[in-house]
């Protein structure tokens, strides 16, 4: 058995997907793995942030809270305790470009999944009372995660300046005044719009067998009708900057002052997508990279240093830098420290050492994430989002194909101080 | 030479051939072998895919600290990874990043663990960085230095987070002096005091084969195992009479601890609370009659009865749980909660009532058969990835919960009753005495 699977899959990056359609639109992707009696059902809706209208901030997000409230068959609040009741766990994501679902659940009780998941595609009750409820349940999570951590909340500001007016500056938890002007006929009319067969796609994986499990979609999902015509944002072309921005926040919370400069990047598969990936890897892919290792470990101006870039966007979104500054340290020390890091790159090739490293590490990346079947699926999910799941394998070749010369002329081109905005946490109780 | 090469063999014999005792579990096909030296080893085959995971946890923690050099476990952990006799730190980092693994060390309250993950192709680089970074630490004192500067600037950052603050200070009231009450790291006092010899003292008593628990899974053979082990650990030796586990100071009971109430001022726009008190260890017989009205408390998520009145009636959180953290010792029984300042009051009293009710009322019968239907039938989930099934073999072995703990569990949930239920809760929760810390805005915050 093991010798069998060994030649059959000799380092793949990818496991095998089947796919299927219903005539409604609904796409299936299966992925089988049946090492362990699990399975992982996830819906992937078409709608993010990006699609919000102006003042609705956070509706996407809201409404995916509202759709654990429940529908007439399964009764009110109560699909979490269903799939816990078979062992399953459950819940949810709203990003800019899409909202996700699932379930990960013992594989003899994926039928319950299905059943729900279909049913609340539909027949989502919105009850005036949930909504209020879920509402002052929305306002703290914000508090939580933003208003009371000044690093997130400086970086909300900071993308907000740099992206705006495309529909990325807003956060994706919403702004708290817009929140609280989300009304239940936003959310049913938001939800009638966005939650149809046709602007979704499911993937199954680990211990599912299509032959078993198609007959329960059909007969759940094949009923629904598609929605058909709906008002799709049209796609933005790369915005560079014209001129460098910055954002400062005086924090009564902030203990240590710290530095983020986000740059306008372009998405996948924009051709530099490739090479923007493998220069974030190159500065900042684990402590023997170039961030880490200049400004935390040579200069010890800073507790941390990282770069970020999500290419996986529907638009153009941000390449970001940022480091927290050691305690007693400049921060205009550490700017330029970042700045120096850039012009580097930007001015010399990377060597083949580092250029092997950051390949090796997607590479590896993608080995590991097999291990798991919910990450398999995920990765899977967020290929099919931008474009179709086979670009999973496309996006290995093209890391495999970026050349030293296109990591620097990247960093030439978009990390510049035109196309830069800085943000700065300034604690207000000046540090011992 | 004649003895050194005697000894090789002897290992290698011992290896393959003596202390092997394959069986068969229902989910994983383990097999445990004790080495010469002492050394317990798990070894869990999965040939899906090219990776191996390996963890190796090391019986050392604040336990066995010095309050006045509280972190010394953290810091020794932490210095593995900064240079050997042979490698500079950023020669270990290097050849890991290169390699797209992970190497990492990490210590809580119970343990210190050492935990890799390579691809199969590296497992020669994995196991040999690994063993250098075990046997060979060099603890040099610039790095030391650095690593302190790193982690003062760390846990000033910290202070920033309400709920960290919460925590810590919550575990400093229900435990005292006792090592559980403190954070692993230390704090920037005990911490500036720790030297190069305490760690190389703590590193020499306690990391020792007999001290330590190896699990491997993976794409890996049994014979090329033990090819491993023989090449890089073998040398691994404890010298001397093993020391007995000392706990650094007795546990105190959290009953004599005053104030009960804290309120901690900050600017933040919500509360964030901690209250409980002390709980119990992991070798209580109570252990899942307590994990089970747990579950029913705070600790089924959206099954819970505190998620589904204080978030889901009220909608006064985002997040509100209970926890028994069960550790060698009896541990903290917690309640987490944040909610607006003006709403602290209110959440509260309610979490109060719903302690009193489920202490007084017990479960329903419902409630008993939908905790017990998760907690068997999410067990699988548990051991799904090569590192989740490590984690858990290692803290299995190191809670002595016997080698047919994955055959026996469901047993061991389902034979619960709800008598056995309320008699824990009536045990093991007081909503009377409860050690409550708010970090609040003062100004704004209702009690």
């Amino acid at each position: 058995m093991f010798i069998f699977l060994l030649i059959l899959a000799p380092l793949s990056a990818s496991a095998a997907v089947e796919e299927f359609k219903l005539d409604n639109g609904l796409r299936i992707l299966f992925i089988e793995d049946h090492r362990i009696p699990i399975a992982n059902f996830q819906i992937w809706y078409r709608v993010g942030s990006i699609d919000e209208p102006a003042g609705k901030s956070g509706i996407s997000h809201f409404l995916e809270h509202m759709m654990f409230k429940g529908t007439p068959r399964f009764g009110s609040k109560t699909f979490s305790l269903l799939v816990q009741k078979k062992g399953g766990i459950d819940n949810a994501f709203t990003t800019r470009n899409y909202t996700m679902y699932y379930q990960k659940i013992p594989s003899d009780a994926i039928k319950l999944s299905i059943a729900l998941e279909a049913d609340r595609m539909k027949n989502l009750m919105l009850q005036p009372a949930d909504v209020e409820a879920e509402r002052g349940v929305i306002m703290e999570e914000r508090r939580m995660r933003y208003e009371d951590d000044p690093q997130r909340l400086l970086y909300e500001k900071v993308a907000a300046a740099a992206m705006r007016p495309h529909p990325y500056y807003r956060p994706v938890i919403g702004w708290m005044e817009e929140i609280a002007s989300i009304s239940r006929d936003d959310l049913a009319g938001y939800y009638g719009a966005y939650y149809s067969p046709d602007n979704a796609f499911v993937i199954l994986s680990g211990d599912v067998k299509p032959a078993e499990i198609m007959p329960l979609i059909k007969k759940e999902f094949g009923a629904i009708p598609p929605a058909g015509a709906r008002i799709r944002r049209p796609e933005t072309t790369q915005p560079l900057k014209e001129g460098a921005r910055t954002v400062r926040l005086d924090s009564e919370a902030a203990r240590l002052q710290s530095v983020v400069m986000v740059f306008n990047a372009p998405s996948f598969p924009h051709r530099d997508h490739f090479a923007l990936d493998i220069l974030s890897s190159i500065l900042s892919g684990g402590k023997s990279t170039r961030l880490y290792r200049s400004l935390v470990y040579e200069k010890k101006i800073a507790i941390n240093a990282d770069a970020y870039y999500e290419g996986l966007n529907r638009d153009p979104f941000l390449f970001a830098l940022s480091a927290t500054v050691a305690p007693g340290k400049d921060i205009r020390e550490v700017e330029k420290a970042l700045t120096d890091e850039i012009r580097l790159i930007a001015s010399k090739p990377p060597t083949t050492e580092e250029l092997r490293k950051a390949i090796n590490q997607a590479e590896a990346g993608f080995i590991f994430a097999r291990d798991s079947s919910y990450s398999e699926a995920l990765y899977t999910g967020m290929f099919e989002m931008a474009g179709g799941w086979r670009l999973k394998d496309k996006y290995l070749e093209g890391i495999r194909n970026v050349t030293a010369e296109q990591v620097s002329a990247a960093a030439r081109r978009y990390l510049t101080e035109e196309n830069r905005t800085t943000g700065y946490l300034i604690p207000k109780k000046a540090g011992k | 030479m004649e003895n050194r090469k005697k000894t090789i063999i002897l290992l290698s014999a011992i290896l393959v051939v003596l202390l092997s005792m394959p069986f068969a579990a229902d989910a994983l096909d383990m097999r445990k072998d004790s080495l010469a030296g002492g050394l317990t080893v798990i070894h869990v085959e999965r040939h899906e895919l090219p990776i191996v995971s390996a963890t190796l946890l090391i019986k050392a923690s604040p336990l066995q600290e010095d309050k006045d050099r509280a972190g010394t476990a953290h810091m020794t952990a932490k210095m593995l990874l900064e240079g050997t006799a042979k490698r500079k730190a950023t020669d270990i980092s290097h050849q890991m990043d290169f390699i797209g693994g992970s190497l990492e060390t990490s210590v809580n309250d119970d343990f210190t663990t050492v935990s890799l993950s390579v691809l199969k192709k590296d497992i020669e680089t994995g196991f040999d960085i690994l063993s250098d970074i075990l046997l060979h630490p060099s603890f040099s004192d610039g790095e030391l230095i650095r690593r302190k500067t790193l982690l003062t600037g760390y846990l000033k950052k910290m202070e920033e987070a309400p709920s960290y603050i919460a925590g810590r200070e919550f575990q400093k009231r229900v435990f005292g002096d006792f090592s559980y009450g403190r954070q692993v790291t230390g704090d920037v006092e005990s911490i500036s005091g720790i030297s190069r010899f305490d760690l190389v003292k703590f590193h020499e008593t306690w990391y020792r084969p007999d001290n330590s628990i190896l699990v491997v899974v993976g794409d890996l053979g049994r014979d090329e195992l033990a090819g491993l082990i023989r090449k890089y650990l073998a040398s691994w030796k404890a010298t001397g009479k093993k020391p007995a586990s000392k706990v650094s100071a007795q546990f105190a009971s959290s009953k004599n601890i005053k104030p009960r109430k804290e309120i901690i001022d900050m600017d933040v726009s919500q509360a964030n609370i901690m209250m409980g008190h002390s709980g119990i260890a992991r070798s209580n017989p109570d252990y899942y009659s307590v994990q089970i009205m747990n579950y029913v408390l705070g600790g089924g998520g959206f099954a819970s009865r505190l998620m589904k009145i204080i978030r889901g009636e009220k909608g006064l959180t985002y997040s509100i749980y209970s926890s028994f953290y069960a550790n060698r010792h009896p541990g903290r029984f917690e309640i987490g909660v944040q909610t607006k300042n003006e709403a602290a009051g209110i959440v509260i009293k309610e979490t109060i009532e719903q302690i009193r009710r489920i202490r007084t009322e017990g479960v329903t019968d419902e409630e008993l058969r939908d905790a017990k239907d998760f907690l068997v039938g999410s067990f699988p989930r548990r051991i799904e990835t090569g590192q989740k099934v490590a984690g858990f073999l290692t803290a299995m072995e190191f809670y002595e919960l016997g080698d047919d703990y994955i055959e026996k569990y469901r047993d061991y949930i389902l034979k619960v009753t709800k008598e056995d239920v309320l008699k824990a809760a009536g045990k093991y929760l007081n909503e009377e005495d409860m050690i409550i810390v708010v970090v609040g805005n003062k100004k704004k915050l209702k009690l």
